[in-house]
C-alpha cells in the first residue's frame, strides 16, 4: 500500500472539530500523524484550494444485486458512490431474494470486496422476506456483516413486531431504519396529496401517512429503549415529532435526502417519471422545515436513497413507472449548491451529516473520521468548480435523475479508499519524484 | 391539444367558433369536406370508450380523413411492448394524428415528448378532457347565448373526473363563477385553490344555478369506500324533479354519459326540457372536427414532399 500524502489542502473534519489548512498523510491504509516523521510519499495529491475531508458514507442506497442487476449491480453502484465522492455506502436489503439470512448479508459483503471501488455495507431485513410477519434472523445477519436493520421499500406496518425488533436489535445496539408510511393512506398514490395532485389528477400520498408512522414509531422506542432511525424524513410536521422525540430524550435520528430539500411536488406537472419518488414531493413549506431541521441539527444525516431503474422502467407511463431516482453522483453538488452556498449549514456542518454523523448510525467505529489509526478512507473536494450534470456521464448503470442539465458546484475530485486512490478527475495525484 | 388549462381564452373561443361553423357541415345533406383528405388519423385507446371513439372516428370522415382504430386489448400492449414503442409503430406507418385515451394522467403529454405526430387528448385518467370540456362550453354557449357571468355547478365525483378538471379551466377562463358540489370524500377543500366554490348540499347550490353538469359516478370507487353506497349517493345528490324545481326556470342541465339513470338523475330529468344531453352529443360532434381542422394546420407545415 502506497504511502499517500495530501497537500495543502483545507482539512475539515468535524469528528475533531478540526477546519484548518494542512496536510493528511496516508500509510498502510490508515491515517497517520502529520507530523509521524514522514520524509517521502509515493503519491501526492495536491489539494490546494481544495477541501479534505473524511470520506462521505451514504447511509441509504439500493444496489439491486441479487435480482435486478439490469438496474445496477454492487459493482456499478459502488463505482457511482466513488464517482460521488462517497466511500462507504449501507445498502437496503430490499432485493431480491431480500437480504434476511447470513449467507445473502455475506454475499453483499464479498460482492462489494470483489468489485473493490467504495466499501459495501448491508443492511438487513427487519422481518423474514420482508413480509412483515416474523423478525428475521437479526443476530445472523449480524454475524454475516449488516450493520443496521430495515425493510425499506415498505414500513413494517405492524406495530407489534416494530416493537419487538426494537427491542430485540438492543442486544447489538444496532439502529432499526423505518420507512415512514402508513400504507392504508397511500392506496393509489403517485404523488404527494394536495393541491398539485388534485389538479393532475393523480392518485396522492399524504403526508400525514409519513407523520403518523414517525409518531407511532418514536413511542416505540421510547417505550423500549431500541434506536430508532426515520429514513428520508419529508414532511415538515415528521421533522418536527423528531425535534420532540430528541428533545425528551429518545433514541431518535433522521436523514434527508437532497431531493426533499431542492424539489417540490410541482415538478410533477412535467409528468415526468423521474420526479416519482417516494416518500413523494412534498410542498415548499415541508422543503422549508426539512432544511430547518437539517440546521438545527434535528436531522443529523444527509443521504442519498440511490434508487437506480433501467431506462425502460422509467419511460413507462407516471403510474406505472417505479418509485426513486439515482443520488450518489449527485449528493455533493446538491449540499453544496443548495445547503452550503446559500448559508443554511457550514462546511463544517455538512460535512459531519456526511461522515461522523453516519458512521456513528451504522457503527462504523474506524470512519467517518481523520483521526490517526482510522480507516484511510478520504475525499477531495473541489469545492468552487461549476459542472452540469449530465445522466448519462453517469458511472451508475440507471440515469433516472430529475437533475439532468442542471448547472451545480462542487465535486469529489480525489477519492481515496483503504489507502488507495480510487477515483480522480485526473490531473493532481503525482507520484513522487522522491519515492524511494 | 392536451388540456384546456394550456388553451388562453382565445384559443378556446376560436375553436368554440370553428365548431359552430362545423355544426352547419353536419347539417347539410352531404356531411363531408375535404380538409383532411389524404391524412391519417389514428384512435390509440388504451380504455375503453365507444362513444368518443365514434365521435372522433366520424368526425375524421367527415372531414375526409382515412381512421384507423388501435385499442390495447387487441394489441401488443399487453404482451408487454410498452406504450411509447406502439406509438412510434403507429407513427412509422404514417399517422398524422393520434386520438389517445389512456387510464394514466399524463400518457399523452408523454408520448408528444416522444413522437412528432399531432396528439389529441380523448381523456388521461383523472386529468383532463379537453374535448368534452369544449362541447360543454358550446352547449352552454348556444343556450345561454354567454357564458361570462353564468353560475355553473358540477355535481357528483369531481376528484376523480377529467371532464370536471376541463370544465373547470375552461368555464373559469371564459368568466363563469364554478361551484363544485359532492359528497366531502369525492370534492376536496383543496379545489378552492382553483378559484372554484365548494359545496356539500346540492340544496343550497341549486336555486344559484344557471347550468349544472351531472357527472357520472363511476361504480368502481364505490369499493373504495369513498361513500357508503350508490343508495345514499342518489339520495343526496341525485337531480329529481323536485331538487328541479329549487333552480331557475331555466336551469340548464348537462350529462357527458354514459348517465346512469335512477343514480344521478332520473328518466324524467334526462329526457327533461332542462336537460341538453343529445345536444351535447352532436356538439361532440362539431368541437372534434374543428379541433382536428385547426390542428391541419399544424400539419400543414411540414416540409413538402413529405
Ligand atoms: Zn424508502
Amino acid at each position: 500500500m502506497p504511502t499517500i500524502q495530501i497537500t495543502g489542502g483545507r482539512i475539515i473534519d468535524p469528528s475533531q472539530d478540526i477546519d484548518q489548512i494542512g496536510d493528511v498523510w496516508i500509510s498502510g491504509g490508515r491515517i497517520v500523524p502529520s507530523d509521524g516523521g514522514h520524509d517521502h510519499a509515493d503519491v501526492v495529491v495536491d489539494a490546494r484550494g481544495k477541501i479534505v475531508c473524511p470520506g462521505l458514507i451514504d447511509v441509504h442506497v439500493h444496489l439491486r444485486e441479487p435480482g435486478q442487476e439490469e438496474d445496477e449491480t454492487i459493482a456499478t453502484g459502488a463505482a457511482a458512490a466513488l464517482a460521488g465522492g462517497v466511500t462507504s455506502v449501507a445498502c437496503m436489503p430490499n432485493t431480491l431474494p431480500p437480504i434476511d439470512t447470513q449467507a445473502a448479508a455475506e454475499f453483499v459483503v464479498l460482492q462489494g470486496r470483489r468489485a473493490k471501488q467504495a466499501n459495501v455495507f448491508p443492511v438487513g431485513c427487519v422481518s423474514k422476506g420482508r413480509k412483515g410477519e416474523e423478525l428475521a434472523g437479526l443476530g445472523q445477519l449480524v454475524a454475516g456483516g449488516a450493520v443496521a436493520f430495515t425493510d425499506d421499500g415498505a414500513p413494517v406496518s405492524n406495530a407489534g413486531l416494530m416493537r419487538r425488533a426494537l427491542e430485540y436489535s438492543k442486544m447489538f445496539d444496532l439502529v432499526i431504519m423505518q420507512h415512514c408510511q402508513v400504507m392504508e393512506l397511500t392506496v393509489g398514490g403517485v404523488m404527494n396529496e394536495g393541491f398539485e395532485s388534485m389538479r393532475l389528477g393523480l392518485g396522492g400520498m399524504p403526508a400525514a401517512a409519513e407523520d403518523i408512522m414517525v409518531a407511532r414509531d418514536i413511542r416505540l422506542a421510547e417505550i423500549t429503549g431500541g434506536r430508532l432511525h426515520i429514513q428520508h424524513i419529508s414532511t415538515a410536521r415528521a421533522v418536527e415529532l423528531v425535534r420532540e422525540g430528541k428533545r425528551r430524550g429518545i433514541r431518535v435520528t433522521a436523514e434527508a435526502c437532497p431531493h426533499h430539500f431542492t424539489l417540490t411536488d410541482e415538478k410533477l406537472r412535467s409528468f415526468d417519471s423521474n420526479f416519482k419518488m417516494n416518500p413523494p414531493l412534498r410542498t415548499a413549506d415541508d422543503v422549508a422545515a426539512v432544511i430547518e431541521g437539517l440546521k438545527d441539527g434535528t436531522i443529523e444525516i444527509l443521504c442519498t436513497d440511490h434508487a437506480p431503474h433501467a431506462r425502460e422502467k422509467k419511460m413507462r407511463e407516471l403510474d406505472q413507472a417505479p418509485f426513486g431516482i439515482v443520488g450518489l453522483e449527485t449528493l455533493l453538488p446538491m449540499t453544496v449548491t443548495y445547503l452550503i452556498e446559500p448559508g443554511h449549514l457550514t462546511w463544517s456542518e455538512a460535512i459531519r451529516k456526511l461522515t461522523i454523523n453516519a458512521a456513528n448510525l451504522i457503527n462504523l467505529k474506524n470512519k467517518g473520521s481523520l483521526r490517526p489509526g482510522a480507516d484511510a478512507d478520504v475525499t477531495v473536494i473541489d469545492p468552487s468548480t461549476t459542472w452540469t450534470i449530465q445522466a448519462n456521464q453517469f458511472r451508475s448503470k440507471s440515469w433516472n435523475t430529475p437533475y439532468d442539465g442542471w448547472e451545480v458546484r462542487g465535486r469529489a475530485h480525489t477519492v481515496i479508499v483503504h489507502g488507495e486512490v480510487r477515483h480522480t478527475l485526473g490531473g493532481i495525484v503525482q507520484e513522487s519524484a522522491a519515492s524511494a | 391539444m392536451l388540456g384546456l388549462e394550456d388553451l388562453s381564452r382565445e384559443e378556446i373561443l376560436a375553436v368554440l367558433d370553428t365548431a359552430e361553423s362545423f355544426a352547419e357541415v353536419s347539417r347539410r345533406d352531404r356531411k363531408k369536406v375535404p380538409a383532411l383528405l389524404g391524412r391519417i388519423v389514428f384512435n390509440l385507446f388504451f380504455e375503453n370508450s365507444t362513444r368518443t371513439r365514434t365521435s372522433f372516428s366520424l368526425a375524421a370522415k367527415r372531414l375526409s380523413a382515412d381512421v384507423q382504430d388501435f385499442s390495447a386489448s387487441v394489441s401488443s400492449i399487453s404482451k408487454g411492448e410498452t406504450f411509447i414503442d406502439t406509438a412510434k409503430n403507429i407513427e412509422a406507418m404514417g399517422c398524422d394524428v393520434m386520438v389517445v385515451r389512456h387510464p394514466t394522467p399524463g400518457a399523452p403529454h408523454l408520448l408528444s415528448q416522444h413522437v412528432s405526430s399531432s396528439i389529441i387528448n380523448a381523456g388521461d385518467g383523472a386529468h383532463e378532457h379537453p374535448t368534452q370540456g369544449l362541447l360543454d362550453l358550446m352547449t352552454i354557449r348556444q343556450a345561454k347565448g354567454k357564458i361570462e357571468g353564468l353560475t355553473v355547478a358540477l355535481l357528483g365525483d369531481i376528484s376523480h373526473s377529467r371532464v370536471a378538471r376541463s370544465n373547470i379551466w375552461g368555464l373559469l377562463k371564459l368568466g363563469a363563477k364554478v361551484i363544485l358540489c359532492g359528497p366531502p370524500t369525492l370534492v376536496p377543500r383543496s379545489m378552492e385553490r382553483l378559484g372554484c366554490e365548494v359545496a356539500y348540499r346540492l340544496e343550497d347550490v341549486l336555486p344559484r344555478c344557471d347550468v349544472i353538469n351531472v357527472l357520472r359516478i363511476q361504480f368502481e370507487r364505490q369499493q373504495g369506500g369513498l361513500f357508503p353506497s350508490v343508495g345514499e349517493y342518489s339520495q343526496f345528490y341525485m337531480m329529481t324533479q323536485d331538487r328541479v324545481r329549487l333552480a331557475k326556470p331555466d336551469l340548464l342541465i348537462l350529462a357527458p354519459g354514459p348517465i346512469n339513470r335512477g343514480v344521478e338523475l332520473t328518466p324524467e330529468v334526462a329526457d327533461g326540457k332542462h336537460s341538453a344531453i343529445l345536444d351535447q352529443v352532436t356538439n361532440g360532434l362539431a368541437v372534434r372536427m374543428a379541433v382536428l381542422y385547426l390542428l391541419s394546420g399544424k400539419m400543414d407545415a411540414r416540409p413538402a414532399g413529405e
